[in-house]
């Protein structure tokens, strides 16, 4: 018994004590939260996280109600939503949650990351952490292009059509995978039947998977923080970092502050413009989905925009595509392309810190260009935020290592309040 | 452009970068001017889809006028008499006209294949035709019609050019004719025919002001009809939104607790 009692020091008796000498609940608990040090000096852009794996439980539960009453065919999953929206229940209420849950994950996540970009989070010893986090990003997207497919509106029906179209670009094989991807020569009963089956099993249970091995990556190395400081480096006698706090309650309680406040926004949100100027659910969409009649202009939804203008902005459909895998995929050498002997971008000189600038704007102004039917102005627009989206990575060897940082100090910036 | 780009970043003065800074900042402002230059303006419908006086109407104007041709196939009639405040028997006798029951949805007995052979196309299901044009486009659309004889249906529209739909308010509204001018092309050799505007033709039996409620009561219908629960979705917004401005208020004095020991 002594070992037990051992791995689960601080186990109190009775039922949690019959537990920990089975199962090492209260160890885990203080590993992974409870006696977790946290750097104290975390800023606004450190809520992310917690905030998106509050919206992942929100897609689950949210998505097993819609399940519920969903059905996925051609024939019938139009009017099924409809039939959420109307008849069940307190539907409208899940179904708006769902979907704006949807868009609201990708802008937490594209804030979490530009959080890692600022502070250098993907540095040694957080490779594998970034990577990990990639992964996540990447399932999410596909989670995502699948569950649009779903309400087999006539954006979903087309936008699917014209993605899936993209994998026809590849040489030799290229037909034959966009008919393997569909199950049909063009989007249908059979691609639902799919997506729907990739959508609420496959690609949530991999979703879930990686979220854990992020979070055990994480407390394993643990946090970094704005100053980019490794706060195990300084620990006091107890063996703790000087810098660090416990999780809980400390974390426990602001990310329980974070959460309230996304609440918020989230359900102001899905109670007053649930379409969000048909930007979260199109106006396209609410028309069923037909075979015969594409909609005016067909735009994936706003947060695969920067990657589709990439894509219109090449002439060439092939290099196109090649150029947008490669646009996603380039994320993931970050820990590699970077060779400032800083973190953080409070030490980081100037040529970084213009670059990350221009790289966002760049990221926008994508975003915002493959929303909009192609003009010669905006196609041009498009190549030139291409340029710099590239450049952001490529010359990112060269700049990092020629740019002028500054002396980082022993200990974390806090003011305490 | 791209030497441009490499060049001007790799020049090592605070000068240059804010060149670049600016220059991609005016390139943003262009990207959306370029992008707003092309949309129409329709008229603002102006509806309140928490009148419950001008939705009774317009589920009247929608029965008598629209569902002939036009189905509202995921609109429960019981529904609607608990949402416009009607009993069931106002529905049965002023909106059902087909003999179906009250938990039945608007449908009507054209078939969908008659209707694409008498107007060339299926008359669409109307509802959720509000949330996929907008209510301004089907206000606007309602305004809209003209003489042409050059239309199978003798009518035309300026908001859908072509339009299958006949000019079924045309008794209420009277009929409209497109008045053009003369404009000299650029060159000065050939006067253009320039569309102006709708000018009033023969009278209908309701005023302009009328005809002008009519579909506005109408196109508020079709919005309610789009999202039945809008309503009571906005109402639960005010309370669930103040209810967590509260929470957060305690949640935010909660931390501050906390973390008032960490120094």
């Amino acid at each position: 018994m002594s070992t037990e009692t051992k791995n689960n020091a601080g186990s109190t008796g009775g039922l949690l004590g019959w537990i920990d000498a089975r199962f090492p609940l209260t160890k885990m608990w203080k590993e992974q939260w409870g006696d977790y040090y946290a750097p104290k000096n975390f800023n606004f852009w450190y809520y992310f996280g917690s905030i998106a794996l509050l919206v992942l439980v929100l897609q689950i539960i949210t998505g097993i109600f819609l399940t519920m009453n969903y059905k996925p065919s051609a024939e019938g999953a139009f009017a099924s939503v409809e039939y959420i929206m109307r008849d069940v229940p307190w539907g409208w209420l899940i179904r708006y949650m769902h979907s704006t849950g949807a868009s609201a994950f990708f802008v937490v996540v594209y804030l979490h990351m530009f959080r890692g970009l600022m502070y250098g989070s993907y540095k040694n010893p957080r490779e594998l952490l970034w990577i990990f986090g990639m992964l996540i990003y990447l399932v999410l997207m596909a989670e995502a292009f699948m569950g649009y497919l779903l309400p087999w509106g006539n954006m979903s029906y087309w936008g699917a059509q014209v993605i899936t179209n993209l994998f026809g670009a590849i040489p030799y094989v290229g037909t034959a995978l966009v008919e393997w991807i569909r199950g049909d020569y063009f989007i249908s009963d059979v691609t639902l039947n799919r997506f729907f089956a990739l959508h609420v099993i496959a690609l949530p249970l991999a979703l879930v998977f990686l979220v854990v091995a992020h979070l055990l990556a994480l407390h394993e190395v643990g946090s970094n923080n704005p100053d980019g400081i490794e706060i195990k480096k300084n620990k006091g006698p107890n063996g703790k970092p000087l810098d660090g706090i416990p999780s809980h309650p400390y974390y426990s309680v602001k990310d329980f502050m974070g959460f309230i406040f996304f609440a918020l926004i989230f359900a102001g949100i899905v109670l007053f413009e649930p379409t969000f100027g048909s930007l979260f659910l199109e106006k396209a969409n609410f028309d069923p989905a037909d075979r015969l009649q594409t909609p005016d202009e067909i735009a994936p939804v706003w947060y695969f925009t920067p990657y589709y203008a990439i894509l219109r902005a090449v002439p060439n459909k092939l290099l196109g595509v090649v150029l947008m895998g490669v646009a996603v995929m380039i994320f993931f050498l970050l820990p590699w392309l970077d060779r400032s002997p800083v973190k953080s971008i409070r030490y980081r000189g100037w040529l970084y810190k213009s670059f990350l600038a221009v790289f966002v704007i760049s990221f926008i102004g994508l975003g915002y260009i493959g929303m909009h039917k192609p003009t010669p102005l905006l196609t041009l627009e498009s190549r030139i935020f291409s340029l710099i989206y590239f450049a952001f990575f490529l010359l990112m060897p060269w700049y990092t290592k020629v740019d002028k940082t500054k002396p980082v100090p022993d200990r974390v910036t806090f003011h305490s309040h | 452009m791209k030497g441009q780009i490499a060049n001007k970043m790799m020049n090592n003065t605070m000068n240059k970068m804010r060149t670049l800074k600016l220059f991609t900042l005016s390139l943003i402002g262009l990207t959306a001017f370029s992008v707003q230059a092309g949309e129409g303006g329709f008229m603002h419908a102006n509806n309140d889809v928490s009148n419950k006086a001008s939705l009774q109407r317009g589920a009247r104007n929608f029965v008598n006028y629209c569902s002939g041709c036009h189905t509202a196939k995921y609109v429960r009639y019981n529904r609607l008499a608990v949402d416009l405040d009607l009993s069931d028997t106002q529905v049965k006798d002023n909106l059902i006209f087909t003999g179906v029951k009250l938990t039945d949805t608007m449908n009507n007995n054209m078939e969908p294949a008659d209707g694409k052979s008498w107007f060339g196309k299926t008359p669409p299901d109307l509802s959720l035709i509000a949330r996929s044009r907008g209510v301004d486009y089907l206000y606007t659309f309602l305004h809209s019609f003209y003489v042409d004889p050059s239309r199978p249906t003798g009518t035309n529209n300026t908001v859908l050019p072509g339009a299958a739909m006949p000019h079924v308010l045309w008794e209420l509204q009277g009929l409209q004719k497109a008045v053009y001018e003369g404009k000299t092309s650029e060159d000065g050799k050939r006067v253009d025919k320039v569309f102006k505007g709708l000018e009033e033709e023969t009278k209908g039996k309701l005023s302009p002001e009328e005809y002008d409620q009519f579909v506005r009561d109408t196109v508020n219908f079709l919005d309610y009809i789009g999202e039945p629960g809008q309503v009571e979705r906005r109402n639960l917004g005010i309370r669930v939104t103040g209810f967590l401005l509260v929470l957060f208020l305690l949640a935010y004095a909660l931390k501050k607790e906390y973390w008032k020991d960490i120094k």
